[in-house]
């Protein structure tokens, strides 16, 4: 149907190339960001700032996680802490006084630096023994950010954003803060596409499916796991400054806790290991399906359909979280992202089919 | 000096009891390869049947306890045969996020349909300390530790038993194992039941130290320490590792809570988890995995 392939003909590399070598793809794209960049005329204020907005801030921080996790095939369940390193520099930077693009990148740089120094003390194993490292940097991080007044600005302290101007526009009210976020993201999207098909993603990728093959045919294996941490932590450190100001504009510990580490590693799994459109449908998931059953549940409650105590209401996240995670594991291992392309394939060969399954 | 000594005591008891959930994972690690995140919920889940056997339906203490344990075996199985099995083969970063989605999602279930409030469960175990000259040793823990390494050293006998020969066999190798005959996916689901049955243990002594609620499914910090330390396919090692990790994480914070102001022991765990993968990754009993290309 839409996605014809016939008459479409790639004469010269550079078409055959491009990031989306199908047209249906290229018009998708666009017709997706005009919708993302028109939302604020057609979106109420509330979804705009309250499901929109952390919806892309998400998806750029899963983009980040499934880079190092999907691409480069390292574990890591303490995103969450690279995430709060983030936050915490950009706004001390901020707060300083220094233009808030100066704040975002050395947030970033922080992130990777420290995340970084992990990764290299972690980087003599991998599989499980780098999940139990990761986790552990997470509760040393959280302990740190905790207990140093000097950063947290005291124990149970809210730190608030500073009010900021990015490129000459104030970051002051819900169109600019969102459109903040949608560049953010639109950034990491842009590099993540690049990065898997340039000769670092391509060795990113030959280290994920064996370290030691990868270095037999000379892919310094050590050196590409640093990079991947370096660059996946940087994004990482962006992702959680803009999420501080953008969207919470305020932190505290809490809100980068071990269950978010937990939550992100469940966006990007959900969404599919190391798919770019798999990131952000993971994070709309993980995002809102626990708001939509909590709603649907309360909902047959109010209507008397069924009884559900207030207390089991507060539980249903957790449970449907959990349950999420295993259905997919167990039923699509390849998420969501599998889902998309199976659709997508169906498409490109309409009106025949594949025969089979 | 008292001081030091009461800490390094309790420290060492608390220790035995984080073997006690240490020693679940060790099992089902030692079979099926499997490293099972969600044993800190299970702790939680047979406190809470334990919990609902005495409270809700009046049995005096040490039947549930026993109807507990044939819950958790039930329960081991039915993980194994329902969702594990079906896990086979994939990589490593699957099954992990499968053992913690079951973690997470048991997490929510327990205080979702019982209560989120702390319940109390009554061992009978009286509250008053035991004082050894200077030093006070609570009842709770030493009996949690007398437990700790009674069920240690059954599980050391147990694989001398010839179920437990079929176990070490297919820790050894899965292929090799069915080839003489050995069922693995029952080994695999027996090793499941018994760390359900080793989670009625630390649930049972854990749930009477702190209380029923969700915050005992966060001893899986603490157990993954002492399993990473003592080695992952280690029974031994969860015995030695959790006396250091208890020492350690009861001797630091004693003196170092006070100057910096709390929460070291997530701290003095955490570092030992780091520097035990940085210096030692398999650990200080484990056996160390040789990759092939």
């Amino acid at each position: 149907m839409f996605y014809r392939l016939s008459g479409v003909h790639h004469t010269r590399y550079e078409t055959a190339r491009q990031l989306w070598p199908i047209p249906a793809d290229r018009w998708q794209v666009w017709i997706l960001l005009a919708l993302a960049l028109g939302a604020p005329l057609y979106m109420a204020d509330l979804y705009l700032t309250s499901y929109m907005l952390p919806w892309l801030v998400w998806s750029a921080a899963a983009l980040s996680l499934t880079l190092l996790m999907g691409v480069a095939g390292q574990l890591h369940f303490g995103f969450a802490a690279v995430m709060a390193i983030g936050a915490y520099t950009s706004i001390h930077i901020a707060r300083a006084g220094w233009p808030f693009e100066i704040a975002l990148i050395g947030a970033g740089l922080t992130a990777a630096v420290i995340g970084c120094v992990f990764g290299a003390a972690a980087l003599r194993v991998k599989g499980l023994y780098l999940v139990m490292a990761t986790l552990a940097m997470q509760y040393l991080v959280d302990w740190v950010i905790i207990n140093v007044p000097a950063i947290s600005g005291g124990a149970q302290a809210t730190l608030q954003t500073p009010d900021v101007t990015f490129l000459f526009v104030p970051m002051q009210g819900d169109t600019a803060l969102y459109y903040g976020a949608l560049l953010w993201a639109v950034i990491v999207t842009v590099l993540v596409l690049n990065i898997k098909r340039t000769s670092f993603g391509r060795a990113l990728v030959a280290v994920r499916d064996k370290d030691y093959a990868a270095s037999i045919i000379g892919v310094n294996s050590f050196k590409y796991k640093l990079l991947a941490f370096f660059t996946s932590s940087f994004l990482g450190g962006v992702s959680g400054a803009v999420l501080a100001f953008c969207y919470y504009q305020a932190v505290t510990p809490e809100q980068f806790g071990f269950n978010v580490s937990i939550q992100l590693v469940a966006m990007v799994l959900v969404g599919g290991l190391g798919s770019v459109i798999g990131a952000y449908l993971g994070a709309g998931f993980v995002l809102l399906a626990p708001i939509f059953l909590t709603n649907a549940m309360a909902y047959a409650a109010i209507q008397g359909w069924l009884t559900v105590s207030s207390n089991l209401l507060a539980h249903i996240p957790l449970m449907a979280y959990g349950a999420l995670i295993i259905g997919f594991l167990l039923f699509e291992p390849l998420g969501l992202a599998k889902i998309y392309d199976n659709i997508r394939k169906y498409f490109l060969v309409w009106p025949f089919r594949h025969s089979g399954s | 000096m008292a001081y030091f000594l009461e800490l390094l005591v309790n420290g060492a008891l608390t220790g035995l009891m984080y073997s006690l959930v240490a020693l679940g994972i060790v099992l089902i690690y030692k079979s099926a390869g499997v490293p099972n995140l969600a044993q800190g919920a299970m702790v939680m889940l047979s406190a809470y049947f334990i919990w609902m056997f005495t409270a809700m339906a009046g049995m005096p203490i040490f039947v549930s306890i026993g109807l507990a344990v044939v819950a958790m075996f039930a329960f081991g199985l039915l993980a194994e045969r329902l969702l594990l099995r079906k896990m086979v083969g994939q990589p490593i970063i699957m099954i992990v996020m499968l053992t913690l989605g079951l973690e997470i999602f048991l997490r929510g279930v327990g205080p979702g349909f019982l209560g989120a409030a702390p319940k109390s469960l009554d061992l009978g175990i009286p509250l008053t300390p035991i004082i050894v000259g200077d030093v006070f040793i609570n009842r709770d823990y030493l009996i949690g530790g007398i437990v700790a390494v009674v069920l240690i050293g059954l599980s050391l006998l147990f694989f001398r038993t010839r179920i437990g020969t079929k176990l070490r066999a297919v820790s050894d190798d899965h292929v090799s194992s069915w080839s003489v005959g050995i069922s693995v996916e029952r080994a695999i689901g027996i090793s499941w039941g018994l760390a359900g049955i080793s989670a009625v243990a630390a649930g049972a002594l854990w749930g009477s130290v702190q209380g029923v609620d969700w915050t005992l499914s966060a001893l899986l910090f603490p157990a993954i320490a002492v399993v990473i330390l003592g080695g992952l396919d280690s029974i031994i090692g969860v015995l030695v590792a959790g006396l250091i990790v208890g020492i350690l994480g009861s001797v630091i914070p004693g003196y170092v809570d006070p100057i910096v102001g709390g929460g070291t022991r997530n701290v003095v765990t955490s570092l030992i988890i780091l520097f035990t993968i940085m210096l030692r990754p398999h650990g200080i009993f484990g056996r160390e995995d040789i990759e092939r290309v």
